[in-house]
């Protein structure tokens, strides 16, 4: 038997920080970084570490925390997914600025492709702008050694270290040897010192000198020095990779028989990339292809265009994940090679995902639909996104911006003199994020819409994460819960009502009434109460209904296409629908869908043991 | 164990595991690569997170051996495993010439010339077993038995080495263990 076990890239991303003695850890989740936070709980427990560990409210909110814990001299860590460091980018900016006293690493996960995300943003380019180092991590075990070096780093130069994993690091898993566990012996000790703390601008701007200073040695430091993967050859052309890319780049040029002819190079470091390593590769090399995601961040460093091939001049696809069989075809070319003959992956239409059966959502859309038919549905982040398949999500933007797009579709429509129906939806974790700003906004303007707050308890895309309503924290400790209907009507809100989604005739009659108040008065606010599906499935004991389909189904797919249960399926040989037991919860909502009655609750004979 | 009983054979085998949101792809991946471990192979994976596992397809390759990447480049896989037969088309140019595709459908897809091709109805042992869930063990099991384990053109592990990796993970014993021990052994005795 091994030692060794099987880490996924986020688990081992958790171990190296806590491993380096990691005092303070906040985050909010989003794929592909989600399951950082969970895992430096579970090796809190394990390693018996004294830590905060959080799920905090927003991604700003969690830097914020963690960057404080750092000013104190304790070692802090704040992970995201990469949009999410666009809400955190304020503190990030700032924090720049002022530096740090105890190790602070900021790992923002990026998603090129992308596979789970609103965009395939490059965090190295928000790190470039914020001027803090970014290091860039090829697989889980490197991910876990970073965690470390980046902590070294930070305190070293007393500045924030960026850490970007992308979504081939976060979630790929490998066999890794764990770093032992050496309990930190430092106390909080916050230095009063307002000039540097609270600077004002005159002082920001010597601030930014020191920090100037600061990136031109790290660009220096050799613990993130560039590697050279085969220094025994001399020859005239250069691979300088980063990140996963690199991991591709390294088993293709063995496959290729290519290390021979043409050097290849690490970068661990893409910002600032190390001063003589650029003088080194533009003394030495005549062509240099460069291999990074998912921005030209390495590329735009080395300085003469002339010799440099890459996302910039083309020779690189400008979006998109690198895969490894585009990769095979750069280098292919690049080292004078034939291109391989075998296709490039194009994903096809394989199934699209859907929400999960007994999904309280599903129950949602379909009463928005029915009770607002011509109206226009905003919506936000989160599994529900996924009411764009029932036809009840016209917008999505990002976190919070159901509610202030849901504005301003009425200013915009009532500047032309039309009153449409507005309904739209957010989560609840996405409601406390960023959606209580613009219903303050909304009330105080006297904007007229409905807004459907999906409340299932739980943050349900990334994998159930508590939210500030769940009473309970990131290792199942009790914590205190907000009350949602309390924030609403604090708000300003006058009608605020909350309802089972799935108790559907009932939620459409309610849906209704809210649609009045909207039209005459002012913002309406329908709270849908019912847990995740998920979260249910797992409760123990839990006895499931017989839902049947009786002979009356006339064939008409009204249920499959509005309702899309996947538990409901066509037959297209006996024209008629079929339930399918594998899947099918028996929640019991699409009795009320068929439009002549052929699914019924079955009889107490037919319940399941 | 003795030094040399665990000494690593020499295996470089690249897998593919297709299937959608639900039916237990990641489940099986971990699965392989702990038997992976367990062997002294070093071992690499990628995984499908996030909105796809909401019922859209997922896929997870699996490469055991001295890799670096954790992708598996089309035409090279050595097994395709799909859950779900409609996946099929999508994933088959990932499978290397001369590999095999073993498929969860009542009978055997066409997957083109070159590759063989095994089929079981799994959705229908798993029902009728009472155990819907575990489909993805039933397909697994039903794989190692018919394209071998620790054999040439087979797996890199045998079904005793999953079985070990299963009693490893629910080390407690328990109902779980038995219904998990219980597919796989449905699985394995469709495929021999």
């Amino acid at each position: 038997m091994s030692d060794r076990i099987l880490m996924q890239g986020n688990d081992a991303i958790a171990r190296g920080l806590v491993a380096a003695g990691c005092a303070v850890a906040a985050s909010y989740p989003g794929t592909p970084a989600s399951e950082i936070l969970s895992s430096i709980d579970r090796w809190r427990k394990k390693c018996g570490a004294t830590m905060h560990v959080e799920w905090a409210v927003n991604e700003k909110v969690a830097l914020e925390i963690a960057y404080t814990a750092a000013i104190t001299g304790l070692r802090a860590a704040v992970s995201m997914k990469q949009v999410g460091l666009n809400v955190a980018s304020d503190p990030l900016l700032s924090a720049a600025y002022l530096g740090v006293t105890g190790g602070f690493l900021v790992v923002s996960a990026d998603d090129p492709g992308p596979h789970s995300s609103q965009t395939e943003q490059d965090s190295r380019l928000l790190a470039m702008m914020a001027k803090v180092p970014a290091l860039d991590p090829a697989s889980p075990a490197q991910a876990m050694a970073l965690a470390g070096t980046g902590f070294d780093l930070s305190e070293a130069f007393g500045v924030p270290v960026m850490l970007r994993p992308t979504t081939r690091v976060c979630h790929a898993s490998q066999d890794v040897d764990a770093p032992p566990f050496r309990p930190p012996v430092r106390e909080a000790r916050f230095v009063k010192d307002p000039a540097r703390w609270a600077a004002t601008p005159a002082f920001r701007r010597k601030l930014h000198d020191h920090l100037a200073e600061k990136i031109a040695e790290i660009a220096a430091w050799p613990a993130t020095a560039p590697i050279r993967v085969n220094p025994e050859v001399s020859p005239a052309k250069a691979v300088v990779a980063s990140g996963v890319a690199f991991a591709h780049a390294r088993e293709l040029f063995g496959e290729l028989g290519i290390s021979d002819r043409i050097a290849l190079y690490q970068v661990i470091q893409p910002y600032p990339l190390h001063a003589a390593f650029i003088d080194h590769l533009l003394g030495t090399y005549a062509e240099i292809l460069v291999l990074e995601e998912s921005a030209p961040v390495i590329e735009m460093q080395i300085a003469d265009r002339r010799r440099v091939l890459g996302r910039m001049t083309g020779a690189v696809p400008g979006t998109g994940e690198l895969l490894p069989e585009i990769i095979e075809r750069l280098l292919s070319r690049f080292a004078g090679l034939p291109l391989p003959g075998r296709p490039l992956f194009a994903p096809g239409d394989g199934r699209r995902p859907t929400l999960c059966p007994g999904c309280a959502h599903r129950s949602a859309f379909y009463a928005i639909r029915k009770a607002a038919p011509a109206g226009i549905y905003p919506s936000d982040i989160g599994c529900y996104t996924l009411g764009i398949n029932l036809g009840a999500v016209d917008t999505v933007l990002c976190m919070g911006a159901a509610i202030s797009q849901a504005a301003g579709f009425d200013y915009a429509h009532r500047l032309s003199g039309r009153q449409v129906d507005i309904v739209a939806t957010i989560g609840d974790s996405t409601f406390y994020h960023a959606g209580i700003p613009p219903l303050i906004d909304a009330v105080v303007q006297g904007a007229r819409f409905v807004l459907v707050i999906l409340d299932n308890g739980t943050t349900a895309m990334t994998g159930n994460q508590p939210t500030p309503g769940s009473g309970f924290g990131a290792g199942g400790e009790a914590t205190a819960a907000v009350d949602m209907e309390g924030i609403v009507r604090a708000c300003g809100v006058r009608f605020c009502r909350t309802a089972n989604p799935d108790l559907l005739p009932e939620f459409v009659a309610l849906l209704k009434e809210a649609l009045v108040h909207a039209r005459e008065r002012n913002v309406a606010v329908v709270i849908a109460r019912q847990p995740c599906a998920m979260v249910v499935r797992g409760t123990a004991g839990m006895q499931r209904d017989v839902i049947v389909i009786t002979a009356e189904c006339t064939g008409c797919s009204h249920c499959v296409t509005r309702f899309e249960c996947p538990a409901l399926v066509f037959d297209e040989v006996a024209n008629q629908v079929r339930i399918d037991e594998m899947t099918c919860t028996g929640c019991g909502v699409c009795v009320h869908v068929c439009p002549v009655g052929a699914i019924r609750m079955g009889s107490a004979g037919e319940k399941r043991s | 164990m003795s030094a040399d009983v665990g000494k690593p054979r020499a295996v470089r085998q690249q897998i593919l595991l297709s299937g959608v949101g639900g039916q237990g792809i990641l489940f099986l991946t971990r699965l392989l690569a702990e038997a992976a471990i367990a062997g002294g192979f070093p071992v690499l994976t990628s995984e499908t997170h996030g909105m796809a596992q909401r019922g859209g397809v997922v896929v997870s390759h699996l490469k055991v051996g001295g890799f670096d990447s954790p992708l598996v480049r089309t035409g090279r896989a050595d097994l395709l495993l799909v859950l779900k037969r409609e996946n099929v088309p999508l994933h088959r140019p990932f499978l290397a010439d001369g590999g095999a595709l073993i498929v969860n459908a009542p009978v055997p897809t066409d997957a083109g010339s070159g590759v063989r091709v095994h089929a079981v109805d799994a959705d229908a042992l798993a029902l009728s077993a009472g155990a819907p869930h575990a489909v993805n063990l039933v397909l697994l099991g039903f794989a190692l038995a018919r394209v071998g384990g620790g054999t040439a053109g087979g797996f890199f592990c045998s079904g005793g080495e999953i079985r070990g990796a299963l009693l490893r993970r629910h080390a407690g014993g328990g109902s779980r263990l038995d219904d998990a021990l219980s597919a796989l052994d449905l699985g394995i005795a469709h495929g021999t």
